[in-house]
């Protein structure tokens, strides 16, 4: 029989692959990647309660994240590209324009 | 005993591609790792009874935002990428902030011990002719309760959507 400790651990395990990602990678795509991963990892949560409770409302929280993951991955690219194009680089250490 | 063997092939599938997706040099192959990441857990889904955000997750996620990454990773310049150094002297780092996290989650669960065992199982499986419509209650609360934040999100949506043709933009 599952619980919903299964689902938790899992979840856990996604979201911390997903930090190890965010910190250790230098490429920004792979971070904003990384990010989408741990978004995932919440979004297993949400659905596991919602399941738990028998409360739908969990399942519409996920769509909701599901949105913001979209609108985040775009708005990210898009400054990506940005500067790519100014930089030539999607090196995460070398983003240092406000460092002196 | 179907309902537990789905889950550990699903969340196997999970957790191992997604490690293999932070490990990769390859930002493309990290890509490819990551879809295989959100198909299984599009499987999570159905084992817990989320029709709608199984196909959600298929079409939206692995057939959206994966095809614009895919497409960006092109864009950029993948060859000298590729010679570069691709992890950060963090490790320390990356290692103490997942233990921290791992630990706050461990407590979470110590914390939690006295609740009753019953009451954390998932519920069993209904007949397959008496299934409840997933859609049907999602949409339902999805327009009657949360409707104020169904149309934030839309308008959330209409402003990254200039954000990024901005950002795109040759000359702004």
């Amino acid at each position: 029989m599952l619980s919903i400790e299964h689902y938790l651990f899992l979840s856990l395990a996604l979201f911390l692959i997903g930090v190890i990602g965010v910190v250790t990678r230098r490429n920004v795509i792979i971070v904003l990647m990384s990010i989408e991963l741990i978004l995932n990892a919440v979004n297993i949560n949400l659905v596991a309660f919602s399941r738990l409770f028998g409360d739908v409302a969990g399942q519409v929280f996920a769509v909701f994240i599901i949105t913001d993951a979209a609108a985040e991955a775009t708005v990210g690219l898009g400054i990506i590209i940005a500067f790519f194009r100014n930089r030539e680089t999607v090196l995460a250490d070398e983003m240092d324009l406000l460092k002196w | 005993m179907l309902d537990k063997a789905l889950f550990y092939i699903f969340g196997g599938v999970a957790v191992l591609s997604a490690a293999l997706m932070v490990t990769r040099r390859n930002a493309v192959h990290s890509a490819v790792f990551l879809i295989t990441s959100l198909l299984a857990t599009a499987g999570i889904y159905l084992t817990l009874r989320a029709e709608f955000l199984f196909i959600v997750q298929i079409i939206l996620y692995v057939g959206g935002i994966m095809v614009l990454f895919v497409f960006v990773i092109m864009l950029v310049n993948l060859d000298v990428a590729l010679q570069q150094i691709q992890f950060s002297r963090q490790k320390w780092v990356a290692l103490i902030v997942a233990l921290a996290l791992g630990a706050q989650v461990g407590l979470m669960f110590w914390s939690t011990g006295h609740v009753k065992r019953s009451n954390l199982l998932l519920p069993a499986a209904a007949p397959a002719d008496k299934l409840p419509p997933n859609s049907e209650t999602v949409a339902q609360s999805l327009f009657s309760a949360y409707l104020l934040p169904f149309e934030i999100a839309s308008l959330l949506l209409l402003v990254a959507m200039i954000g990024a043709v901005v950002m795109a933009k040759k000359k702004v």
